[in-house]
């Protein structure tokens, strides 16, 4: 009787941890904070400071959505995931958006069931070597021992590269990103590869000497890099999205976490959309109206989010400024 | 329900039920996984193993690997060096662990409080820190391949490997691995033969040391028929890396030293375990019958220790394989490494997680079955 019984309330386990998956905005709003998956330490992006609390690019676009979705953006949790781990915990539920400068890809759109909620910033591949190994292009490279991390397009272009130049190279595969640059700066391998961006993220924060180091001036892929979410999720899908683009709207309207408040009493009708005084998109959204205005108070615009964590480390926007002055950042209109 | 009213019936009942129940559940959950699967798009199914890989792997002593090849020959290439981790470790592992052992019981002081020091250090170390530690050890202590340190001509040392020269295929290799298994076979009857002889006569004949001199010694003399053709493929510093000759990189050297030492200690223990538990008597008869501590040891006590130490000793073997995974820390393209790259590319984690636990699974029932069969061969019958 017993044996029957616990074989009956195992199976009942099994069938509520299962599948009829409520969607991400009501669990998140249940749970009271959003969890985003982050890097483990990448300065600029996502990396804790000295007090443990978390800063960088894509820790305001998480801080953006927990703002959009609370009207509180200390309502976010992060989780640090290697390059490795990043898709199980997104795919597994673990984590409810990867803030993670991930790249936007094809097979990462379909066969990992994913969907890209924009682009947050727009880089490619570099090459990084020590200034005393006297090379000047990447084409120079035949035969070299290259650091990479396993499990990223870095990887797969890299091959693709050295292939398409019929040049050779030894691959030294490392999964975490302090032992793979620690293995770079000891002088295991000749070259370092990432994206351009961690590239001078990495020579700056953790070199000895970041002026033994030059960054190579061929760039060769595209990586847009954006916020994920899982498939099958429509309305969290287009939370993250629009954050996303609100942000980058809020610049080009010139909205700031400095004047939102102010421009409360703007009589541009577009500013008052974008506040939530006149329409009901938070509703359409399943959020407060004042959802964009939410965002701009407690984190700030796409351009101030930059100027924080990315220019002290020496980047420009280069193409990540505003299509209106010469970058192709663009998003679609509030309204 | 009369047959409930016996105990063995019902018994018998119970343990169906109960059988259906666990069935019942691993069904579900293999369907509501399919479910899953399907409504997030996620793709399953092993078809991936035939699109292309696109990555470069490290090292790939035993097959050819290109980034054109398919995921399958990559995971082929990871699989050959884990069991290239495996074997050899356990190999290195066994014999460094036994002379531990036996230290720790030698009459010698300083030699027992040395092995004890060992031992305490390396067990109560993660295996993964003392990783680490090897890893950055040969990697910060060693020079770059330009001041790479030339012992030997053709021999270099540097913090991308230790690299020597290569011998380049030829013919005669093949007849001289013939004549090293006909050298084997060889020495086997010697020994046999040796055995009747002693056995009848009992005349010693030392039929170790003429087995390795005719195992040795007809290959060699192939070699020296075939005029001796030694043909070197010598490392060449070219560009940035050493081109040429037979590398042996500092991950493969990390992984294998980290493994044997840390296996080690604990093989340590358990050949002390085997030897103390047989009978101090065995010993001393041994003395009485006129054998050296070393032959007492090597005739008398560790064939009846060898009962108590092998059981063990295939679990230590089966953790070694085990913790070879540990390799995709310091960068060695093993098994874990590979998959977990593919896993990445291509998203689909269970079918390469199950590919993982298949190949490990059959590495270590491999290991099980010939070190059951060998326990089998060794133990004692007693009347």
């Amino acid at each position: 009787m017993k044996r029957i019984l616990s074989l009956t309330i195992g199976f009942a386990l099994f069938g509520a941890g299962a599948v009829h998956a409520q969607g991400t905005l009501e669990a998140v709003q249940k749970k009271g904070f959003v969890q985003c998956g982050v890097t483990t330490g990448l300065a600029g992006f996502s990396q804790p400071d000295s007090q443990g609390v978390w800063k960088g690019l894509d820790v305001d676009m998480c801080r953006a959505i927990a703002a959009a979705v609370f009207g509180d953006a200390s309502k976010a949790r992060f989780t640090p995931t290697t390059a490795v781990q990043r898709f199980p915990a997104l795919q597994s539920g673990e984590v409810d958006v990867l803030t993670r400068n991930t790249t936007w890809t094809v097979q990462r759109d379909t066969t990992l069931g994913f969907n890209f909620a924009g682009v947050n910033f727009y880089d490619g591949q570099g090459f990084m070597v020590p200034k005393k190994l006297n090379v000047k292009s990447a084409k120079q490279l035949n035969g070299a021992t290259v650091c990479v991390q396993p499990g990223t397009t870095t990887e797969l272009n890299l091959s693709d590269y050295f292939r398409a130049n019929r040049m050779t190279m030894k691959p030294v595969v490392i999964e975490k990103l302090e032992e793979v640059t620690a293995a770079y700066f000891a002088g295991r391998c000749d070259v370092f590869t990432t994206d351009v961006s961690g590239l001078v993220s990495i020579r700056g924060s953790r070199a000895s000497n970041p002026a033994d180091h030059v960054i190579l001036p061929e760039v060769i892929s595209k990586e847009p890099l954006g916020p994920v979410v899982r498939h099958g999720d429509d309305r969290w899908f287009d939370i993250v999205k629009w954050t996303l683009n609100a942000m980058i709207e809020a610049e080009e309207m010139g909205l700031t976490q400095k004047n939102i408040d102010q421009q409360s009493s703007s009589k541009d009708p577009a500013v008052q959309r974008f506040l939530g005084a006149t329409g009901d998109l938070g509703k359409g959204l399943g959020l407060d109206n004042k959802w964009a205005y939410n965002i701009v108070k407690h984190v700030g615009n796409y351009g101030e989010s930059f100027e924080r964590n990315l220019k002290p480390l020496g980047f420009d926007r280069g193409i990540n400024e505003l299509w209106t002055k010469g970058g192709i950042m663009y998003a679609p209109p509030i309204r | 329900m009369g047959f409930l009213r016996s105990g063995r019936s019902r018994a018998l009942f119970f343990q169906i039920v109960a059988l259906a129940g666990v069935f019942a559940a691993l069904a579900f959950i293999v369907h509501n996984t399919m479910l899953n699967l399907e409504r997030s798009n996620i793709a399953s199914g092993f078809a991936f193993l035939g699109r292309e890989a696109g990555f470069e792997i490290g090292e790939s002593p035993f097959i050819a690997y290109s980034a054109a090849d398919n995921y399958g020959r990559a995971l082929l290439v990871g699989m050959f060096n884990t069991i290239r981790i495996a074997l050899i470790g356990v190999v290195l592992a066994t014999i460094l662990g036994t002379l531990v052992g036996l230290a720790r019981l030698s009459t010698n002081w300083l030699l027992a409080q040395i092995a004890s020091a060992y031992l305490e250090v390396i067990r109560n170390v993660p295996l993964l820190v003392q990783l680490f530690l090897w890893y950055v050890l040969i990697t910060d202590n060693l020079p770059g391949p330009r001041d790479a340190l030339n012992p030997l001509p053709g021999v270099f040392l540097s913090n991308r490997g230790f690299a020597v020269p290569g011998v380049d295929s030829h013919p005669a290799h093949l007849w001289m691995l013939f004549a090293l298994v006909a050298g084997l076979v060889l020495a086997g009857f010697v020994a046999r033969w040796a055995r009747a002889r002693q056995a009848r006569t009992g005349q010693p004949f030392p039929s170790f040391w003429a087995g390795c001199g005719i195992a040795l010694g007809l290959p060699l003399a192939v070699f020296l028929a075939a005029g001796a053709p030694v043909k070197l493929d010598a490392p060449q510093l070219s560009g940035f890396n050493f081109q040429g000759g037979v590398v042996l990189t500092p991950e493969y050297a990390t992984l294998l030293i980290g493994l044997v030492i840390y296996t080690a200690a604990f093989i340590g223990e358990i050949v002390r375990a085997g030897i103390l538990a047989v009978h101090r008597g065995q010993f001393e008869a041994a003395n009485a019958l006129g054998l050296s501590r070393q032959l007492a040891l090597r005739l008398v006590v560790m064939p009846q220790a060898l009962r108590v130490i092998i059981p063990p000793l295939t679990s230590q073997y089966l953790n070694l394989t085990k913790n070879s995974s540990l390799a995709v820390a310091i960068g060695y393209p093993d098994l874990v490494s590979i998959a977990n790259t593919s896993i990445n590319q291509n998203g689909q984690a269970i079918e390469g997680i199950a590919i993982i636990m298949a190949a490990y699974l059959t590495v270590s029932l491999s290991i099980s079955a010939f070190m059951n069969w060998y326990n089998k061969r060794i133990a004692l019958v007693e009347r």
